[in-house]
């Protein structure tokens, strides 16, 4: 049943984007384009989602025993703010500077069945697994140091 | 029928967004963030077969509003150099720095949570920088 949820779930998400047009990266790039041409219309799907998104977490959430097809919610509860969070956020902000595409919207333009948007997503990919591995060498480091 | 303003659709879009967002955590208590999704589904496939239908709902999704509206899929126009780099940087750095758009903006912004607020305006900051440099800047 959980699977077929997350299904449900993941059409959902993905219809969402396309709606949006956060699957259009001349749309993106206009967003991001404040000086020149710019196009506004994509600050309403943050605006959209967190309308959604904030009273359900806010008030709702906290009064749910746990997840309907689940044990536990599992929320992340870290605090600290680390040079990886910031960093990490400055380089995927250049990356989505570059292509316009951030990691929902170029899963879902798999759809477009463009070469240059399988191009785009296997990068991103790489760079996920990549950076996945150089976490583990600066948790490993710090460890050794401890 | 009026075409509506793109401002609505982008807010409807949004509404659809936030409701698949809400949902994964109501139902299987989990963030629809996609790239934390994205990485359960590729270290550990079989634990996580959830994470795999999640993400093969994402391009159906588009599939299914394309193929509904008859809107066109909207086209991607980049130099391939640029694609490898500009996708290989938006996953390492969306990975290093715990999510992207989905993780940080709609449900860590909606958790009121101090990481995804400094990680949406770093993201935002930067994206708007590259984009100044490269259509105004003589960079790219």
């Amino acid at each position: 049943m959980n699977l077929v949820a997350a299904l449900g779930c993941g059409i959902l998400f993905g219809v969402g984007l396309a709606m949006s047009g956060m699957t259009d990266t001349e749309r993106v790039i206009g967003f991001f384009d404040v000086f020149g041409n710019w196009d506004p219309s994509l600050a309403f799907v943050m605006g959209g989602g967190l309308l959604i998104s904030l009273p359900f977490f806010q008030l709702l959430q906290p009064k749910l025993k746990g997840p309907v097809f689940g044990d536990v919610f599992r929320v992340p509860d870290r605090t600290d703010i680390d040079g990886r969070l910031i960093g990490g956020a400055a380089l995927f902000g250049i990356g989505w500077g570059l292509t316009g595409l951030c990691p929902g919207p170029a899963v879902a333009a798999l759809a477009h069945l463009d070469v240059d948007i399988i191009w785009a997503t296997l990068a991103m990919l790489a760079g996920m697994l990549a950076a996945d591995q150089i976490d583990r060498l600066l948790d490993a480091g710090k460890t050794s140091r401890a | 029928m009026t075409p509506l303003h793109p401002f609505v659709v982008s807010l409807f879009g949004g509404f659809c967004i936030g409701i698949a967002a809400v949902l994964m955590m109501a139902l299987l208590g989990r963030i629809a963030g996609i790239t934390g999704i994205l990485m359960q589904g590729m270290r550990a496939p079989a634990a996580n077969q959830w994470a795999i239908a999640f993400v093969a709902g994402l391009p159906a999704g588009a599939l299914l509003f394309h193929s509904l509206t008859g809107t066109p899929m909207p086209p991607f126009d980049a130099p391939l150099p640029m694609i490898i780099a500009g996708g290989f940087t938006v996953g390492f750095g969306a990975r290093l720095g715990s999510g992207c758009t989905s993780g940080h903006g709609i449900c860590g912004l909606g958790r009121f949570s101090v990481r995804s607020i400094i990680a949406v305006c770093t993201f935002m900051l930067f994206a708007f920088l590259t984009v100044f440099m490269r259509l105004h800047g003589g960079v790219g």
